[in-house]
């Protein structure tokens, strides 16, 4: 193995909208992702976050007048300067992704297993029994009857399970790199704590990197390799999740950290982001 | 509503939907002053010029003049026009007498001839009357139809739907199957057999109303099924909910909370079912149990550009009337379609 | 005395099968559950999805139809109550809605939003006296009073979650049915949200049920704490005592799934 890293973004800058009224979302960002690593992307709604993500495979909605320049490096491939064609390989071959609201990315009309054989037809043409291939990704992400599910249709499923299959589907395509977009926020806790969990269990089977996209420090301990903290389309902070959390060097991470209600340590007021201080 | 005028504004930043409605105006504003424009009144009759072809305009020192044409074959209604015989156009010149918008009286029109002379500018038909003229007056039928048709339509529909998508349960089931027997009553058949039945009791102007309170009555059916379903999914949102919890009566949740939602899906829905209520009347009056002789219609127009001698010997201007139900119909579906992409979330303008 | 009192309250909701609609099931979606809370506390409800939570709050208000027990606020019994007699406790009793995008009607600007409780509770109040009102509402909720002429979509998640907060506190109630307020918002924000609605509790002397899944939280914010799993009420005490002893094996494995850091 080289050790180029899977995945290199270098000065990242995504713009939306027209002359007049241009919103700069993401402000020039680097970062790398290597191959087995799990890194956490934090920050608020409007930190640029989530864009970031979806620009990875070009998967910003183009009547937004949206503008990608900087250099994505997957492996030896640029993703922005590929074709349309060579870009679909790409997603969900290479790059998945899980997102929010499992009930809004699955088709309600086509049973689970429909959906997860379509990925397969996709991106791994080679498999025979797509039946037994199916069965098995779903017993993979832990779901108890795989015959039984592969026939259901997704609102016969609760949250969790709904947010299983989407792993599943995404693990169809054995892609390099997993981007779960708060792929916990919808979920009961107990459920989140199973599918961080999940999470975790499959990254270590299956070789593959994890971009986790979230708001919430909480989730990112005992998971995540190595944490980006984003504010207002800037890396504020980067590092090894356990140094960052114990010692942030940027007064926005602390403030985010801080914040978060931590059971056992009731406090008499939360504690709540002085934007000032940190913009100075 | 705000929200309308929105709409209305992107739809004016589209060049197409500029376009028509700029077309649709155009045509609204000419059935209105259609008396004005028209230099004859529907009935007005001229047996020697039955068949006539339009009239050619020519300049005559310095103004605008018709050429003046003689019959040269009587059984085939043929017209020449004689050389150097013209008759000069008057321009807001005194003509027959009407009323603006039905009120004031006046007698003024755009343009007429001498009254020895005729101007025909798409021709006349089987009784010398003007086509333009009777397009005009038809279009006031025409158009208007649309527009009551499917007010009465929306408003039943509106009210239906809504109360059915608000209350749920029993209510719901009651009045949704009251709405499916009256969807599958065969429209078409039942507007023939009222027609022919009140023919005896109405004149052809009532009867205008008549067919077009018969086609919303069958019409608001369907609106109101989809109109449910919305009411449905919009009742459940947390605004609604909360709406009720703070004790707002049930009139005013449904005309603040929901009618509003629902404003931007009326408009296309409007727009696109106003052409079925200019073609069913065109197809009535085609058939002889709309609008009837002497009152003009485009339907009925039509329908005398059925003769074989009109196909045979090309008076084509009879068929103008068929040009301008395509036009009209078109224009509004076309409308629609740009309404619907503005208004569809999916296309992204309808961001809250 | 206890402002409110709940006993053996449970809500059921048929389920209809076929063409006639016929009853054929029953979702047990609150099954038999009775608590007090007393004037100027603060309880928590806890549970996961589904545990009828939500449910449990909008009965109280009447946005479910109780099927069996009682609702007694103060010596009325809510439950059972017709839409004339229940609109004075619509003004006792306010909600603050979850999804603070769906709860403000899109299509209406601040002021109207704030203003509509007070057209309903107080129809002799003039135009200006309400715009006076609902400007001074928005100041109380850290919004800036500009703000009445705008829509929610100019609104971040946050500060419309105020114009919620602003709307139920318009006709000055005694009680509060906050339905997971903060669960829809960032962290940071869901701090700032919280910290508004203990100054507001303390400046209003509000009594508050707090419905959330967020142990976190309801530790931080509730002195008595109910937990609740398929419509009952599997353990109830002061929220210290809750979560620090729990007895019940699920209020357990709640406390056990709340990430640490």
């Amino acid at each position: 193995m080289s050790n180029k890293p899977l995945l290199n973004v270098k000065d990242l800058h995504i713009s939306f909208g027209q002359v007049n009224s241009i919103s700069h979302a993401v402000q020039g960002i680097s970062f790398k992702i290597e191959k087995g690593e799990t890194v956490a992307v934090v920050g608020e709604s409007g930190s640029g976050k989530s864009v970031t993500a979806m620009a990875l495979t070009r998967l910003l909605p183009e009547s937004a007048h949206c503008k990608i320049t900087g250099c994505i490096q997957l492996e030896e491939q640029d993703t922005l300067a590929l074709e349309a064609d060579a870009l679909r390989e790409i997603r969900g071959g290479k790059i998945a992704y899980i997102f929010q609201e499992p009930s809004t990315s699955l088709n309600p009309v086509y049973t689970i297993g429909f959906q997860i054989k379509e990925a397969l037809d996709l991106h791994r043409p080679e498999v025979t029994d797509q039946q037994a291939e199916a069965e098995r990704l779903l017993d993979a992400v832990g779901i108890k009857d795989p015959r039984q599910t592969l026939n259901d249709y997704p609102h016969q499923l609760s949250g969790g399970m709904q947010q299983r299959a989407m792993i599943a589907m995404a693990l169809a395509c054995q892609p390099k790199l997993l981007v779960a977009d708060e792929p916990t926020t919808a979920l009961d806790v107990t459920i989140q704590a199973q599918i961080i969990e999940l999470l975790k269990k499959l990254k270590s089977e299956q070789e593959m990197s994890i971009m986790l996209i979230t708001h919430n420090f909480g989730i990112v301990t005992g998971f995540a390799d190595r944490v980006i903290v984003m504010f207002r389309g800037n890396i504020v902070e980067s590092g090894p999740t356990d140094e960052v959390l114990k010692n942030p060097q940027h007064p926005y991470t602390q403030a985010l950290i801080d914040c978060i209600p931590k059971l056992g340590k009731k406090q008499d007021r939360l504690t709540t982001i002085d934007y000032e201080k940190i913009t100075g | 509503m705000s929200r309308i005028r929105e709409v209305i504004v992107a739809v004016w930043d589209r060049k197409s939907g500029r376009a028509l409605l700029i077309l649709l105006l155009a045509l609204y504003v000419c059935a209105i002053a259609a008396p004005f424009i028209a230099p004859y009144e529907t009935s007005t009759q001229e047996l020697g010029k039955a068949f006539h072809p339009p009239t050619s305009l020519t300049f005559s020192e310095g103004r605008l003049a018709v050429r003046i044409y003689q019959q040269t074959n009587k059984d085939l209604n043929l017209f020449e026009p004689i050389e150097g015989k013209i008759a000069p156009i008057h321009f807001f010149s005194r003509g027959y007498e009407y009323k603006i918008l039905g009120i004031l009286p006046w007698d003024r029109h755009l343009f007429t001839v001498d009254e020895a002379h005729r101007i025909y500018l798409l021709g006349s038909d089987s009784t010398g009357r003007d086509v333009f003229s009777r397009l005009l007056y038809g279009s006031q039928i025409s158009l208007s139809i649309g527009l009551i048709g499917i007010s009465i339509t929306l408003f039943f529909g509106f009210i239906v739907g809504a109360v059915a998508g608000f209350y749920g349960g029993k209510t719901d089931f009651v009045i949704m199957r009251l709405v499916e027997i009256l969807m599958a009553i065969p429209g078409l058949y039942l507007l023939l057999a009222l027609r022919s039945a009140l023919a005896p009791y109405f004149s052809s102007t009532k009867m205008y109303l008549v067919i077009v309170i018969i086609l919303a009555l069958i019409g608001w059916a369907g609106t109101s099924r989809m109109i449910r379903g919305m009411a449905l999914s919009i009742r459940n949102r947390p605004f609604v909910q909360a709406s009720e919890a703070m004790g707002q009566s049930t009139t005013v949740i449904l005309f603040r909370h929901i009618l509003p939602n629902l404003s931007s899906y009326l408009l296309v829905a409007a727009t696109l079912s106003i052409p079925g209520y200019i073609l069913g009347e065109a197809a009535l009056s085609f058939l002889g149990l709309g609008i009837t002789e002497p009152d003009a219609s485009w339907g009925l127009m039509l329908s005398q550009a059925q003769e074989a001698r009109i196909l045979m010997l090309n008076f084509w201007w009879m068929l103008t009337p068929g040009v301008a139900i395509f036009i009209t119909v078109m224009a509004f579906n076309l409308l629609g379609d740009i309404l619907r992409d503005i208004v569809d979330p999916k296309f992204g303008i309808n961001k809250s | 005395m206890s402002l409110l009192k709940v006993e053996n309250l449970k809500v059921h909701f048929p389920v209809r099968t076929g063409l006639l609609q016929r009853v054929t099931d029953h979702i047990f979606a609150v099954d038999g559950i009775s608590f007090e809370i007393a004037q100027g506390s603060c309880v928590g409800l806890v549970g996961e999805s589904g545990s009828g939570k939500s449910t449990t709050g909008k009965a109280i208000i009447g946005l479910n139809p109780t099927t069996a027990g009682s609702i007694h606020y103060e010596s009325t019994n809510l439950s059972g109550l017709n839409t004339s007699d229940f609109l004075p406790f619509r003004k006792k009793i306010q909600m603050v809605f979850q999804d603070p995008f769906n709860s403000l009607n899109p299509r209406m600007r601040v002021e109207a939003l704030i203003g509509e409780p007070l057209e309903i509770h107080f129809p002799e109040m003039s135009r200006s006296a309400r715009r006076a009102r609902v400007s001074e509402l928005l100041t109380q909720v850290g919004l800036s009073p500009d703000s009445i002429d705008r829509y929610p979509h100019a609104f971040s998640g946050g500060q419309r979650q105020r114009i919620g907060i602003a709307r139920a506190l318009a006709v000055k109630p005694e009680f509060l049915i906050l339905d997971e307020p903060v669960s829809a918002l960032d962290v940071s924000v869901q701090a700032q949200i919280i910290n508004l609605l203990a100054d507001l509790k303390e400046e209003f002397n509000l009594t508050y049920l707090f419905i959330s899944h967020d142990l976190a939280v309801v530790e931080h914010f509730c002195d008595y704490t109910l937990v609740m799993n398929e419509g009952k009420v599997v353990e109830q005490g002061e929220t210290e005592k809750v979560l620090n002893q729990p007895r019940d094996a699920y209020t357990r494995r709640l406390i056990d799934a709340v990430p640490s850091l």
